[in-house]
């Protein structure tokens, strides 16, 4: 049973190809940046699993504690994380602008009425 | 004077990031926004230009954030190898912005001014950070906020369209960052180490398991979707057509050259050559894209009747023409390849610069639009011929000194067939150019279109100034040339 | 949903405890877990559940869309002028222990300026991004 304890590498994965799937298989913009924000997730909980530390503690300095799990990787998340907020902001606000224009949120009904792409 | 000269890597980026914000706060004042801008872009050109004297005189320079010492701390490291980019961006930050102001006044709606100018300022900050950084997270920090930023100016186009392809510049630029992600995250696991100078060091002990083989793919693939490599250049050309005048001019000068400039310093100085080609053979995988990415976009561009569209697919072609330089693996492939960096930026940007001129005239530049155009606009059209010729890559312009050195690396890899292919694809660029010159010089203007003057100084000096610099730098080759060959040199060389 | 009194009441009892909440993660930030980031998007959570209660324009009274501009730029000048002070004190680009004589000292003061202007532009900016969402007319 040993590839179950890399569980986390299997989580990872299956989360990555179902974000990856939605943001290539969906017509709906909106659905392509819910699609986006699993792909970019599963890269984040990648990560934060590698940091954990058997037995380790939150890296803050408390007395008779030797072991602490790696406070780097959490700390690019949080950047990683921002940027992920930031991207799907700006990707709604796009959403929301194709809306007005077109009336609609389908990608082959823009493509429709833009005549070819 | 000396402190100025301590900090310079870290002004480089500064600079730009600490003008958006006062920037941003103008937007009552678009004429003060516009001239805060260009007096940050100007300054930003100045710290390069030291930067490459510093470079040339003392050699490479490291600069420490925040006092700490790498590889605990963020460094900053100017070499050979990456000051020719931030010289092209600078040096294309500052062209633009004296050409932005009549250009953009018209395309983009006032109120927008301020916001328009912070976000091309963060652009312009993105791209110098990702190219001046020495520590493989912060490239990815920095590659998203030079793209966040272009998602805003490209949607800022006046066409709907440019919302809809500015939303599918933002998925593939995503997912192409997101890869570049989990590759940075796969070399931590296996090293500890995000500096890239220790990452060289350390990547040998672990470069035969899988998990580094897999970074490496993620990462070349993942910049590979930024550089527009071709099967994965399918955001560019809409980005390019419907983006505003100046930010089409500023990000095919740029946005690609940054990508391809990554992909170099990952595949030569972090894993090094020896893994890279000899043990993967990347050369196999990227030369027939390359050609292909040569081949396929150029005749598409053939086909287009709105040139700003022809000269996009045109610029994925040249990415193949840098990426054929780096597959042959070669000091002399690499050096066409940076030096075309550099002679592309120059090309490209005049080429988009005049059909600036003739939008910001006529409004529109399909070919039924520019015919006869060439009487009505002389100099517009003489700066562009000049530059489309460039483009062709004809002797006496900067474009032939790059085809020179791709030909002469081609035959010293005993690769004739790509040199013959090399010549043949000049020849798409010919007619496509030519399609131009036969609609703005023989044809007659259709009937009832409005006759047009020339555009304006504040449009013409700049577009001149880089078409000046196309034929200049094709006859006195000495400087870009040096500055390539020493790059490709460092390159080569590692990180030791 | 001004009609509801529970929320009503409920809203205005939490809406003080959420704010401090946020202040107390930012002060901690440097010692312990927390920050700018967190306590940022934890100040605008407080604003956005004014507003959804309360409606926009109230919230908008409170701080307006054009001061949320000005305070998310403030943010990023107190960030960058404190990287660019240690220039001048004789530091590298955010050398925090130059800023003060004693060099711990420095540092903290350094890192819980830098952390404040963090957590003043996250607020604005998650806050603007509330604004400039909700406030569209629906067509």
């Amino acid at each position: 049973m040993e590839w179950l304890g890399l569980y986390n590498y299997w989580v990872v994965v299956v989360l990555m190809m179902v974000g990856f799937y939605i943001v290539i298989a969906q017509g709906n913009l909106v659905k392509k940046i819910v699609g986006l924000n699993i792909f970019q997730t599963s890269v984040f909980i990648f990560f934060i699993s590698l940091a954990k530390l058997d037995g380790g503690t939150a890296p803050v300095y408390v007395e008779g504690i030797t072991e602490y799990s790696n406070p780097l990787p959490h700390v690019l998340i949080l950047t990683a994380i921002v940027v992920g907020v930031a991207l799907t902001a700006m990707g709604l606000a796009l959403v929301v602008r194709v809306h007005e224009l077109y009336g609609s949120i389908e990608e082959d009904e823009i493509h429709e009425q833009d005549g070819k792409h | 004077m000396d402190l100025l000269i301590q900090h310079l890597p870290a002004l480089q980026v500064v600079l730009p990031m600490l003008a958006a914000p006062i920037v941003m706060l103008m937007a009552r004042a678009p004429r003060l926004a516009w001239a805060a801008t260009t007096l940050t872009t100007w300054l930003t050109l100045g710290v390069s230009i030291l930067l490459v004297q510093q470079v040339l005189l003392h050699g490479s320079i490291s600069y420490h954030m925040g006092g700490w010492v790498p590889p605990v701390g963020i460094e900053y490291f100017v070499d050979p190898a990456n000051i020719v980019v931030l010289l092209i961006i600078s040096l294309m930050g500052a062209i633009s912005m004296p050409f932005a102001l009549r250009s953009v006044e018209q395309e983009v709606d006032k109120a927008k001014h301020g916001l328009f100018y912070a976000a091309f300022l963060l652009a312009n900050c993105g791209l110098l950070g990702i190219t001046i950084t020495g520590d493989a997270f912060n490239i990815f920090v920095f590659f998203e906020i030079s793209a966040l930023a272009s998602y805003a100016l490209i949607a800022m186009g006046k066409d709907r369209r440019a919302v809809m392809s500015s939303y599918q510049y933002l998925v593939m630029g995503t997912v192409g960052t997101t890869f570049l992600l989990i590759g940075i995250g796969f070399m931590y696991i296996m090293t500890g180490t995000l500096n890239l100078i220790d990452l060289a060091q350390r990547l040998p002990e672990v470069n035969d398991t899988g998990t580094i083989r897999a970074a490496f793919a993620f990462l070349v693939v993942g910049i590979s979707l930024k550089l527009a490599l071709f099967p994965l250049h399918l955001w560019l050309p809409n980005a390019y057509t419907y983006a505003p005048s100046m930010i089409t001019v500023f990000l095919s000068a740029t946005a690609t050259k940054v990508a391809i400039y990554v992909l170099l310093r990952i595949i030569f100085s972090v894993f090094g050559y020896e893994f890279s080609f000899s043990e993967l053979n990347l050369g196999y995988v990227l030369m027939p894209l390359a050609m292909l990415g040569i081949l396929i976009p150029s005749i598409v561009a053939i086909f287009q009747t709105n040139i700003k569209r022809m000269l996009a697919y045109s610029s994925v072609a040249q990415v193949g023409y840098m990426i054929l330089g780096v597959s042959f693996a070669s000091t002399l492939g690499l050096m066409a390849s940076v030096v075309h960096l550099f002679n592309h930026a120059v090309t490209k940007a005049a080429l988009f610069m005049a059909l600036a001129c003739i939008i910001y005239r006529v409004g529109g530049v399909s070919l039924d639009r520019m015919a006869g155009i060439a009487k009505q606009m002389p100099w517009t059209m003489a700066a562009f011929v000049l530059a489309g010729l460039s483009l062709i890559g004809i002797p006496l312009t900067v474009g032939f000194v790059t085809k020179w050195h791709l030909l002469l690396a081609a035959l010293e890899g005993g690769l004739w067939p790509v040199a013959v292919f090399l010549l043949g694809t000049s020849l798409l660029a010919t007619i496509y150019i030519w399609k131009v010159v036969e609609a703005a010089y023989l044809k007659e203007p259709a009937e009832g279109a409005q006759p047009v003057r020339e555009a304006p100084m504040s449009l013409l000096l700049p577009t001149w100034a880089l078409t000046v610099a196309c034929l200049y730098f094709g006859i006195d080759t000495s400087l870009p040339v040096d500055l390539a060959n020493r790059a490709a040199e460092t390159l080569m060389g590692g990180y030791l | 949903m001004n009609q509801y009194v529970v929320l009503r009441v409920i809203t205005k009892l939490m809406i003080p405890v959420i704010l401090l909440y946020g202040l107390y993660i930012q002060f901690h930030g440097e010692y312990s877990p927390g920050g700018g980031f967190q306590a940022g998007i934890i100040f605008a959570a407080g604003f956005v559940i004014y507003s959804l209660i309360y409606g926009l324009d109230k919230a908008q009274e409170a701080i307006s869309p054009e001061a949320a501009h000005i305070l998310a730029a403030l943010g990023v000048l107190l960030y960058i002028g404190i990287g660019i002070a240690s220039f001048f004190l004789g530091g590298n680009f955010l050398e925090y222990k130059v800023l003060l004589p004693d060099d711990h000292a420095g540092e903290t003061f350094g890192i819980i300026g830098i952390e404040l202007g963090v957590g003043i532009t996250v607020a604005t900016v998650a806050l603007t991004l509330f604004y400039s969402f909700a406030g569209r007319e629906r067509d």
